[in-house]
């Protein structure tokens, strides 16, 4: 269970790490902690996996990716978690997931591409499809034609950033 | 950006020490000054290559939920549907995209029961069908983008 404690340190550190040579003894002054009680709740809290990754968050635009493709497959259940597993294998791949069907919406496996232009994602996708014989079951692109939107979730109660890609 | 900011932002997303002065050691992993990698951080998220510097935490452990969910608009209603959505401050991302079912949205809100009255939400004021498709299971994330 978290304590008052790591609550006010995760709330004190969501919006950004300080930029400056100490910024856990910077943390602390905020919050009238010292700064070895700041690095020892952080790495605990990384540690209990609560904090997923400490680091940057880019925006894909700037660094050249423009072409993001959600994939979609219709596969046997049987066969979803291995064909997910071999799909994560593929570097080009940044997630990979098994969501439910719908109504007129037969797709279960969900994958996402974030690459630098169409042609080089429809090339990686055809490389998907021979190595895991993907050809044979119904699928979908659905390329991005505008982003509205790319944040972290915002805990209005906490404060909080959080990871958000569903 | 030259090759040290592309140096800085995939170290970066890797991760980040913590220890009493973490920008000197991964400075001098980069071979460059402390003070010239805040400098360059600074100028980063200035200029919008970065969104943020600092902790991704885990929705599901903070007792937080996320779904993935997507609307059919019709074309003449693009716009006002799009404004209606992006109003909601649990939509985390949101895409337009090349398919019949043409937005795709994340929700991000901090409970389970949240999820639904904003699905509920979203489907009154736009007058359609949201469908709704949560994560079953995980196979792989990775969301490094190497600059």
């Amino acid at each position: 269970m978290l304590e008052a404690r790591d609550l006010a340190v995760l709330a004190q550190v969501s919006a950004g790490l300080p930029l400056c040579p100490r910024p856990y003894a910077q943390i602390g002054m905020e919050l009238g902690m010292d700064e070895a009680e700041i690095i020892n709740r952080v790495a605990a809290l990384k540690a209990q996996g609560l904090i997923k990754r400490l680091g940057v968050i880019v925006k894909h635009r700037p660094l050249g990716y423009r072409a993001n493709a959600m994939v979609v497959w219709d596969v046997p259940d049987e066969l979803i978690k291995e064909l997910g597993a071999t799909i994560s294998r593929f570097s080009f791949v940044n997630l990979c997931y098994q969501r439910p069907r719908q109504p007129e919406w037969p797709y279960n496996l969900y994958c996402m591409i974030h690459g630098k232009d169409r042609t080089t994602v429809l090339a990686q996708l055809e490389q998907l499809n021979d190595v895991c014989s993907l050809a044979r079951y119904g699928r979908q692109i659905l390329f991005s034609r505008r982003c509205f939107k790319q944040r972290g979730a915002v805990y209005q109660a906490q404060q909080l950033t959080v990871a958000a890609h569903g | 950006m030259d090759d040290i900011d592309r140096n800085i932002v995939n170290t970066l997303q890797v991760g980040f020490p913590i220890c009493d002065a973490p920008y000197r050691q991964v400075a001098e992993s980069l071979g460059i000054s402390e003070s010239e990698l805040l400098a360059r951080l600074q100028a980063l998220l200035a200029n919008g290559t970065l969104t943020r510097f600092g902790p991704l935490y885990n929705a599901e452990q903070m007792g937080g939920a996320l779904t993935l969910a997507a609307v059919k608009i019709p074309a003449e209603r693009f716009e006002e549907v799009t404004e209606i959505i992006n109003a909601f401050p649990e939509v985390a991302h949101n895409y337009a995209r090349s398919h019949e079912l043409n937005m795709w949205f994340v929700l991000a809100t901090e409970t389970p029961e949240q999820q639904q009255q904003t699905i509920d939400a979203i489907a009154r004021q736009t007058g359609l069908i949201v469908y709704n498709m949560p994560k079953l299971k995980e196979y792989f994330v990775n969301l490094r983008l190497e600059a």
